[in-house]
C-alpha cells in the first residue's frame, strides 16, 4: 500500500486573497487507504487547501492531481463526480429541509432529478426514492440521528449539525473524503464512535480520509502520517510520534518566528 | 342585484382568480422553490398574452391599423389551416416556448453571477418587453393596442355563455399546471432546487450542477407565466402596453405567493384567491374607500398582517414526513437508559 501512487497530490500549489497569501507554494501527497491528519496554527492555509482541492475555489498557481489526473480548476461538482467529498468547518446544513432530505440530495445520477422522468417514469422515480431513503435511513442510525430524521436540519444543535456533515459523506460512496474539523463541539462519546465509523469507511470501503483536527488525541490516534501546514506551506510530515518530536513543529505551534522581514 | 348577476360576477372572479394562481405557481417554482428572485413577472406575462394574440387574432381592418403589420394572422392566413380554436392551443403552447426561450437566454447569461443580477435583469426585461409593444407599432398596434382576441370556442358557444366555458377551461388548464409542478417539486429534481434556496455551495459540495438546476427551474417557471399570459389574453381579449404595469402584473402576483405560502402550490393557489378577493371586492366600498389606491393600500395591509402573524403565508412550506422504522426505535431504546 505505501508504494502505491499518491491518490491526491497538491504540487507547488499558492492562493493569493488580494494582497493576503493563504496558500504558499503548498506540495503534498495523500496515499490511497491511509487517514492523513493535516494539522497546524491557525491561519495555516488548511481549509483554504480543503477550497482548493474540492473546487470552491481555483489555485493562483500551481496544480492539483487526483488519481493522476489534475482536477485543479474543476467546479465543486465536478470534483465531486470524480469521487472527493469535503466536509464544512461550519456546518452549511440545508436549514429548511429535514435532515432525511439533506442526505438523500447526496446520492448522484438520481433519475428523478431530471425533470421530465418526474412526469414520464414516476414509478422509478419513486422506486429509487425507497432504495436512497432507506439507505438514508442506515446513514442516521450509524451517526445516531435517526430519531431526527424528520426534524429540520436548521433545528439541529451544533454537535448534530456536525454528525450530519459526516452523514453526507457516507452517503455518497466516494474515494476519497475531505474532513473539515469534524471532532470540534463534539462530546467525546461521540467522537469515538465518528472514530470508529471513519476507520470502518477506511479499512471496509476502502476510503481514504485527509482530516482537518485541532484535538490532537484525535490526530495522534487515529491519523497516520500527520502533515503539518504553517504560514501556507507543508513544514513537517510523518508519524503521530516523529511530528511530535519535531522542533520545527514544535516552535510553529508554540510561537516561533515570523517568517520573512518583520 | 339578482342571483343569476351574482354567479356571473362569481364566475368572472374565479377566472381571474385562476389565471393569477398559474403565475403564482410560476413564481413559487422560481422563489419558493428555488430562491430566484424575478421581479419581472410583467415580462413574461406580456409575452405569454401577447404571443397569444398574434396568433390567433384576424388579420388587422387596414382601416383602423395603418401601421400594423404583423399582427395576428397566422391562423387566419391558411398558413396552418387548423380553424381557430385549435390555434387556441397552439398559442398556449407558443406562448409557453416563446417564455422559456426569453427565460433561457437570460438565465444563461445572468445565473452563474451573484442573485442581484437575475433581479435587475428581470425587472429589465419587463420594461423593454413593454416599450417594446409600445413603441413598434408594426408589432403589436402599439399603445392602441390588440384587440378582437379571438374566443375559444367562440362559434359554437354564445357570447352570453362564453364566461361559463372559460372557467373550466381555466380550472382544467390550472389543474394541470398544478399536477406537472407538484409531481416536479416532490420529486429528487424539486429537492435539489430547495437545496440550493438554502446553500448553493453545500449543494455543489453535494454533487450537484447548481447552475444548471436554477437555469431549469427559470425556464420551466417562465413557460408556465406564458401559458398564464395566453389565458389572460382570450379572457379579457383586449391587450394594450398599459396592461401589463409592474403594480398588476408583478406586485400583486408576488403578494398572492406571500400571502399564501412560499414553497407550497396549494398556498400559492389560495393566495391568487385571497389576494384578488381582496383587490376585486374592494371596489364595491363606498366612498373614497373604492379608489385603487385604497384597494391597493389593502394589499399592503394583509401583506404587513401576515408577515406578522404567519410568516410562512396561511399555508406554511409542506415538509415531507417518514415514518421511522421499528427496527431503528428498538436500537434507539437499547442505547438509551432513560
Amino acid at each position: 500500500m505505501k508504494n502505491s501512487p499518491p491518490i491526491l497530490q497538491v504540487r507547488n500549489v499558492t492562493k493569493d486573497f488580494g494582497g493576503v497569501r493563504a496558500v504558499d507554494r503548498c506540495t503534498l501527497s495523500v496515499t490511497p487507504g491511509t487517514i492523513t491528519g493535516l494539522i497546524g496554527p491557525n491561519g495555516a492555509g488548511k481549509t483554504t487547501l480543503f477550497n482548493l482541492v474540492s473546487g470552491a475555489l481555483a489555485p493562483t498557481s500551481g496544480r492539483i492531481l487526483f488519481e493522476g489526473q489534475v482536477i485543479s480548476g474543476l467546479r465543486p461538482h465536478q470534483t465531486f463526480a470524480r469521487g472527493l467529498i469535503r466536509t464544512f468547518q461550519i456546518p452549511r446544513e440545508l436549514k429548511r429541509m429535514t435532515v432525511l432530505e439533506n442526505l438523500m440530495l447526496v446520492p448522484a445520477r438520481q433519475s428523478g432529478e431530471r425533470l421530465w422522468s418526474t412526469w414520464l417514469t414516476p414509478w422509478n422515480v419513486a422506486r429509487e426514492e425507497r432504495r436512497i431513503q432507506a439507505q438514508a435511513l442506515d446513514v442516521l442510525e450509524l451517526v445516531n440521528l435517526a430519531h431526527l430524521a424528520n426534524e429540520l436540519a436548521g433545528n439541529l444543535s451544533g454537535g448534530q449539525k456536525k454528525l450530519l456533515e459526516l452523514a453526507r459523506t457516507l452517503m455518497a460512496d466516494p474515494k476519497m473524503v475531505l474532513l473539515d474539523e469534524p471532532g470540534a463541539g463534539i462530546n467525546r462519546t461521540l467522537l469515538r464512535d465518528l472514530s470508529t465509523n471513519i476507520v470502518r469507511a477506511s479499512v471496509e470501503r476502502n476510503v481514504t480520509f485527509l482530516i482537518i483536527e485541532h484535538d490532537m488525541r484525535f490526530v495522534m490516534t487515529m491519523c497516520d502520517p500527520v502533515i503539518v501546514m504553517a504560514n501556507g506551506s507543508v513544514i513537517s510530515e510523518g508519524t503521530p510520534s516523529a511530528i511530535q518530536r519535531d522542533p520545527q513543529v514544535l516552535e510553529a505551534y508554540l510561537g516561533g518566528r515570523i517568517s520573512g522581514p518583520a | 342585484m339578482d342571483i343569476s348577476g351574482v354567479i356571473d360576477y362569481l364566475i368572472g372572479f374565479a377566472i381571474m382568480a385562476m389565471i393569477y394562481a398559474v403565475f403564482a405557481l410560476g413564481l413559487n417554482v422560481h422563489w419558493g422553490f428555488t430562491g430566484l428572485f424575478n421581479i419581472g413577472i410583467a415580462g413574461f406575462f406580456a409575452l405569454g398574452a401577447y404571443t397569444a394574440a398574434l396568433l390567433t387574432s384576424p388579420p388587422p381592418d387596414p382601416d383602423q391599423f395603418e401601421d400594423f403589420i404583423f399582427g395576428g394572422n397566422l391562423a387566419n392566413q391558411g398558413l396552418l389551416d387548423l380553424g381557430v380554436d385549435a390555434w387556441f392551443f397552439l398559442g398556449l403552447a407558443a406562448a409557453a416556448l416563446v417564455c422559456g426561450l426569453v427565460a433561457l437566454i437570460i438565465g444563461t447569461i445572468t445565473l452563474r453571477l451573484n442573485d442581484d443580477y437575475l433581479s435587475i435583469a428581470t425587472l429589465g426585461i419587463a420594461e423593454s418587453v413593454r416599450f417594446f409593444f409600445l413603441n413598434e407599432k408594426w408589432a403589436a398596434n402599439g399603445s392602441k393596442g390588440l384587440y378582437r382576441i379571438p374566443k375559444f370556442l367562440g362559434d359554437v358557444v354564445a357570447p352570453e355563455n362564453y364566461d361559463y366555458l372559460y372557467v373550466v377551461v381555466a380550472l382544467v388548464i390550472l389543474l394541470i399546471l398544478f399536477a406537472a409542478v407538484q409531481r416536479a417539486v416532490r420529486s429528487p429534481w424539486g429537492r435539489v432546487l430547495r437545496a440550493i434556496r438554502e446553500d448553493e455551495v453545500t449543494t455543489a459540495a453535494s454533487g450537484k450542477n447548481v447552475f444548471h438546476f436554477k437555469l431549469q427551474s427559470f425556464v420551466f417557471g417562465a413557460m408556465i407565466m406564458g401559458i398564464g399570459g395566453a389565458l389572460f389574453a382570450h379572457h379579457v381579449r383586449f391587450l394594450s402596453p398599459l396592461t401589463f404595469d409592474p403594480l398588476l402584473a408583478t406586485f400583486v402576483i408576488w403578494a398572492m405567493l406571500m400571502v399564501g405560502g412560499s414553497g407550497n402550490n396549494l398556498g400559492a393557489v389560495l393566495g391568487a384567491f385571497v389576494v384578488w378577493g381582496v383587490w376585486a371586492g374592494t371596489q364595491f366600498l363606498p366612498g373614497v374607500f373604492s379608489d385603487p389606491s385604497f384597494r391597493l393600500l389593502m394589499i399592503g395591509v394583509i401583506i404587513v398582517a401576515i408577515m406578522l402573524l404567519r410568516p410562512g403565508g396561511l399555508l406554511g412550506e409542506w415538509r415531507r414526513i417518514v415514518a421511522s422504522r421499528p427496527a431503528s426505535a428498538a436500537v434507539r431504546d437499547s442505547t438509551d437508559p432513560g
